[in-house]
């Protein structure tokens, strides 16, 4: 007979069902939150609560954000004639940390995948239209998607649904990756480099 | 432990996340079949393999055995089909025929003809002079071959007689064609092994026998009309769906893509 407390167990299907997260590791996790302090275990359930409640969509772009619309959105002081189309939220966060992109964003929450059944309607790809034919301030889409075969697929259906509509696409340069030897490269990589080239 | 490496030649069917920036992949191999393997680091930009572990690519891959899972411990692209990567019908094709080997081919299970079918195939998708959907109807019909499901086009059946040159009757259900003859006079009987009888014309009949006898270099050059084409593909993807009981996720994308085209030409 299974004498585990229900708290524990309920805890350990939980952890569960996370991403990544295997049944080992649930548990692990559980015993480790029973012996820690009460204090922590209350800041843990405070921090999921409110990540619920306080977060919202930026009905802009459709990051995730504190308030709507999101503080990128809201900047003046930031490019409105550009939008730069990411897959994720965290694909923001790392292009902001370049501090060598000042216009604004768009969130499409996923790539295409035809494996994982993942179609254009499941991204936020009507609102992205929907934003460029509404705000005719948009002069130019950067396609941010990632440089792998869904991202690809995801950046070649945008242009054409975007092409139509007039506007400058421009998709971010792909090419050989900073501290590899370009012996190790792939061919795909260094065509892609090659078509990239630029004068010095 | 000895032969604890391992060396073969591989496509990348499938991929998904794994761990922190590892990939898990489905490979299919003419010697091992279907096997599955992770790739290290694959997901951060800088590893050296990612472009070689790339979906749908064809690679000489150096694999250690491990407790679990085994991991590819070196990369190497034969051909990446970079003109597929380039053009989102035919990636839309590639994710159907990669799809369709990988619902069909357990793993482990060695089935080399299956291999050189799809190696050739992404080959022929690249190529400008291809139609994507014909070589989809090919595809379809060469591989039922070689997993055993061969639909019968030459004869009834249900009485076994060579089909007369009319409108005949298809049943994914029966493996193959009904005559005239045996559903007009026993049709009680016919259904009970042929739950799914559809009619299928003379021309739709021709076309698949052609496309189930022929090399690819001799079909490539057939032009259906729309209809007759239209005809196979509803015959084949019912005959697909009824040995798979399920039905495949890329056929929605194939699907929403001949909606864009359309939409962008309105626009
Ligand atoms: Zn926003
Ligand atoms: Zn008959």
């Amino acid at each position: 007979m299974d004498t585990t407390p229900r708290a524990v167990t309920r805890l350990i299907e939980e952890f569960h069902r996370l991403p990544g997260v295997g049944p080992k590791t649930a548990q692990r996790l559980t015993f480790y939150l029973l012996r820690a302090p009460k204090e922590q275990a209350q800041s843990l359930a405070e921090a999921l609560v409110q990540l619920k409640d306080r977060i919202v969509t930026c009905s802009i772009c459709t990051n995730i954000a504190e308030e709507n619309p999101c503080a990128i959105c809201r900047d003046e002081s930031r490019d409105r004639s550009i939008v730069c189309v990411v897959e994720e939220p965290l694909d923001v966060l790392a292009l902001e940390r370049t501090r060598e992109y000042h216009g604004l964003y768009h969130v499409l929450h996923g790539a295409i995948s035809p494996v994982e059944g993942i179609g254009p309607e499941d991204l936020r790809i009507q609102e992205l239209l929907n934003r460029i034919r509404r705000d005719a301030s948009t002069k130019e889409i950067v396609l941010a998607t990632n440089p792998n075969l869904e991202g690809e697929a995801t950046a070649m259906y945008l242009e054409r649904l975007i092409k139509p509509l007039g506007i400058k696409m421009t998709r971010l340069a792909r090419g050989l990756p900073v501290g590899g030897d370009l012996e190790y490269a792939d061919e795909v990589t260094l065509t892609r480099a090659l078509e990239g080239r630029r004068e010095v | 432990m000895r032969d604890r490496l391992y060396r073969v030649e591989a496509i990348v069917l499938k991929r998904s996340d794994f761990g922190e920036a590892d990939r898990l992949l489905t490979l299919y191999t003419p010697d091992l079949g279907k096997l599955r393997a992770i790739a290290k680091g694959a997901r951060k930009p800088s590893s050296r393999k990612s472009g070689h572990v790339e979906l749908f690519t064809h690679s000489a891959l150096l694999i250690a055995k491990g407790r679990h899972l085994d991991i590819v411990t070196q990369a190497d692209t034969l051909d990446a089909f970079l003109p597929l990567r380039e053009n989102l019908e035919r990636l839309g094709f590639a994710y159907y025929l990669a799809e369709l080997v990988d619902q069909f081919i357990e793993e482990a299970a060695e089935n080399s003809p299956v291999f050189d079918l799809l190696l050739h195939s992404l080959q022929w998708l690249g190529e400008d002079a291809t139609a994507p959907a014909l070589l989809a109807r090919f595809f379809e019909l060469r591989l039922m071959q070689y997993v055993g499901y061969r639909p019968q086009l030459f004869s009834c059946v249900h009485c076994g007689a060579p089909l007369e040159p009319v409108d005949n009757y298809f049943s994914a259900d029966a493996g193959g064609v009904i005559d005239q003859k045996c559903v007009e006079t026993q049709r009680e009987k016919v259904a009970e092994h042929a739950r799914d009888l559809q009619p299928i014309s003379l021309n739709a009949l021709k076309a698949m026998r052609y496309l189930q006898t022929r090399e690819w270099v001799s079909v490539r050059a057939l032009r259906l009309n729309a209809e007759t084409h239209t005809e196979v593909e509803t015959l084949m993807q019912r005959y697909i769906a009824h040995h798979l009981e399920r039905n495949l996720k890329s056929v929605e994308f194939l699907r929403e893509l001949r909606a864009s085209v359309s939409a962008g030409r309105q626009a």
